[in-house]
């Protein structure tokens, strides 16, 4: 009888998740071992004849000096996003959560770069850096610092740089809202009683707001990780990972490999690492987020 | 306390006028100098304002494909959108009000797909897409675009239901409502704030969307807006200003969604990672 209602329930949620569920598994959860299974193959996508070659592409992803070049990239990211973008989006994050008019216009106008396209940014900073016509180069040339302006993106010394810059002008503004709200949520008493004690604003800036917020600052630290893996776009448009591999990320390196020099086998392999990379990075996520509540509760 | 005020409120407003010149510097550039012809843009340098404004620079858009790539996108936007809106509610009812075997699986599944890139999927799409003869076609585009944006959308969806008192669906249930009466007559219409937060956040993400299109469009007349741009990109190497003028008619749409919603855009967008 029990089994019955049971066998009805499962029928009845199944019947409400089936629409999901069905473009979810046929391109998201399906295309997971497929990934691994091309990586098997030396295979280039355009014809059906896949060569089975065992684990020759995951050999040769290890040896790949391009590959880790992507791979450190991608965490050199992380760690400029976490230095740079997380201290500027609590900054931010308190100017527009504070108590002046213009706050909530600064907040508005701030998020614009949050609703442009990655495509867009990229070709509009392309413009930005562009070594002869360029915003900057020009500016440089125009107030006598002329031996500073150099290619920007065509640089291997200034190309990562650059391009990490532009991402930061694109993600400061949501991490300004994470921190705003988290901000706001901290009870106005405190603040108050810490100036009735005669503390100051950087005081209460350091002794109150940042110890309260020390949980979103975790938070968007792991942002910062998991989205590290997800860059493509910009990258792809405004450098296409060179010059010489040097702005190179897994995401782009994947892209290039399989439907550039159309070897869908070895794309795959880096594919099936990222995958594990990022399971990694959740699993390790979980274990903070259980270890923290287990440490606050 | 009132002597501290003002000097705080003056290094903050000046903070804040300098970080407002950083947002806004690139997009003031693009204004600029997409009203420039080229040889004006040549001869002289970005910092100049136009000497009078030239308009052929949109005008002769329309003599491109353009048009179809911003008619592809809104189609594709659309269709996605509701797919995605209709799905994701359902699924998030479920995984939200019911109780069922597998529950937690499911949903962890669901959750799972936050964090991992969609770029690991893109080869087998491919292949899927070619194999069930939808390459090259903006139809093809609606399956991973509605794919890899349900996990955040049943995710948001879910924790607004979840609040929802339970006490008026049990009611209903009492006057002898099936599921799926009380799903569209009663859960559905209480979740339009949570629905409107959603769709524009993946609105937003869809009408920006690159690599997929990148992997699955060939040819000019199906391409979406962003994989138009980046042809563009080749195609006015020469004309910087026509160029400018492009990226500026691509993201008007939004920044007009934008000025419109305001907030809600914002809330909308951070949604996934600010809870409430």
């Amino acid at each position: 009888m029990k089994s019955k209602v049971e066998r009805h329930n499962l029928f009845v949620a199944l019947a409400f998740l089936s629409p999901a569920l069905f473009f979810y598994l046929l391109y998201f959860i399906i295309p997971v071992p497929m990934s691994f299974f091309y990586s098997l193959f030396k295979w280039n996508g355009l014809t059906p004849n896949m060569e089975f070659i065992g684990l020759k592409n995951w050999n040769f992803l290890f040896q790949d000096s391009i590959f880790w070049k992507s791979v450190i990239n991608n965490f050199v990211l992380v760690i400029m996003s976490i230095l740079i973008q997380i201290p500027m989006g609590i900054l931010l994050g308190t100017l527009v959560s504070s108590k002046l008019k213009s706050a909530k216009i600064f907040k508005l106008l701030y998020f614009i770069p949050m609703t442009l396209s990655a495509v867009a940014i990229g070709l509009i900073w392309i413009f930005i850096y562009e070594p002869n016509f360029g915003v900057i180069n020009t500016f440089l040339n125009n107030v006598g610092l002329s031996n500073l302006a150099c290619g920007w993106l065509g640089d291997t010394k200034t190309a990562l740089g650059a391009v990490i810059a532009t991402i930061c002008w694109q993600y400061i503004p949501f991490y300004m809202i994470i921190f705003s709200a988290a901000i706001s949520s901290i009870p106005k008493e405190l603040h108050e009683a810490a100036y009735i004690d005669g503390a100051n604003g950087i005081q209460t800036f350091f002794k109150i707001t940042i110890p309260l917020i020390t949980n979103t600052i975790i938070m968007a630290c792991i942002l910062a990780l998991t989205g590290s893996l997800k860059y493509f776009g910009l990258i792809y448009v405004m450098t296409e990972g060179g010059p010489s591999h040097s702005t190179e990320l897994m995401a782009v390196y994947m892209y290039k490999q399989s439907f550039t020099n159309f070897r869908m086998g070895y794309g795959s392999t880096v594919a099936s690492f990222m995958f594990i990379l990022s399971i990694g990075l959740t699993i390790l996520t979980l274990f903070i987020g259980v270890k923290r509540n287990g440490l606050n509760g | 306390m009132d002597k501290k005020a003002p000097t705080f409120n003056m290094v903050a407003i000046i903070f804040g006028i300098l970080w407002l010149f950083i947002t806004l510097f690139p997009l003031v550039f693009l204004v600029m100098n997409s009203f420039k012809n080229s040889m004006e843009f040549f001869m002289g340098s970005p910092w100049e304002l136009p000497k009078k404004l030239f308009f052929d620079n949109y005008t002769q858009l329309l003599s491109t494909n353009f048009s179809h790539y911003l008619i592809n996108t809104v189609i594709v936007v659309i269709v996605s959108l509701i797919i995605l809106v209709l799905a994701g509610s359902m699924g998030a009812y479920a995984l939200s009000r019911l109780k069922f075997k597998f529950k937690n699986f499911i949903f962890i599944m669901f959750i799972v797909g936050i964090t991992i890139p969609i770029h690991i999927t893109l080869v087998p799409v491919y292949a899927i897409t070619k194999n069930i003869g939808l390459y090259d076609s903006i139809w093809g585009l609606i399956g991973p675009y509605v794919g890899f944006n349900l996990p955040i959308t049943i995710f948001i969806l879910k924790s607004f239901m979840e609040d929802i008192p339970i006490s008026i669906e049990e009611a209903a249930k009492i006057d002898g409502a099936t599921r799926w009466f009380i799903f569209w007559r009663i859960i559905f219409p209480l979740s339009t704030p949570a629905i409107t937060a959603v769709a524009i956040y993946d609105m937003v993400i869809l009408w920006n969307e690159f690599v997929f299109a990148l992997v699955l469009i060939n040819s000019p007349e199906n391409r979406t807006l962003t994989l138009g741009l980046w042809d563009f990109q080749g195609q006015f190497t020469a004309d910087i200003p026509a160029m400018m003028a492009v990226l500026l008619l691509s993201t008007l749409p939004l920044l007009v969604l934008y000025a419109v919603s305001g907030e809600k855009l914002i809330k909308g967008m951070t949604a996934g990672a600010v809870k409430g």
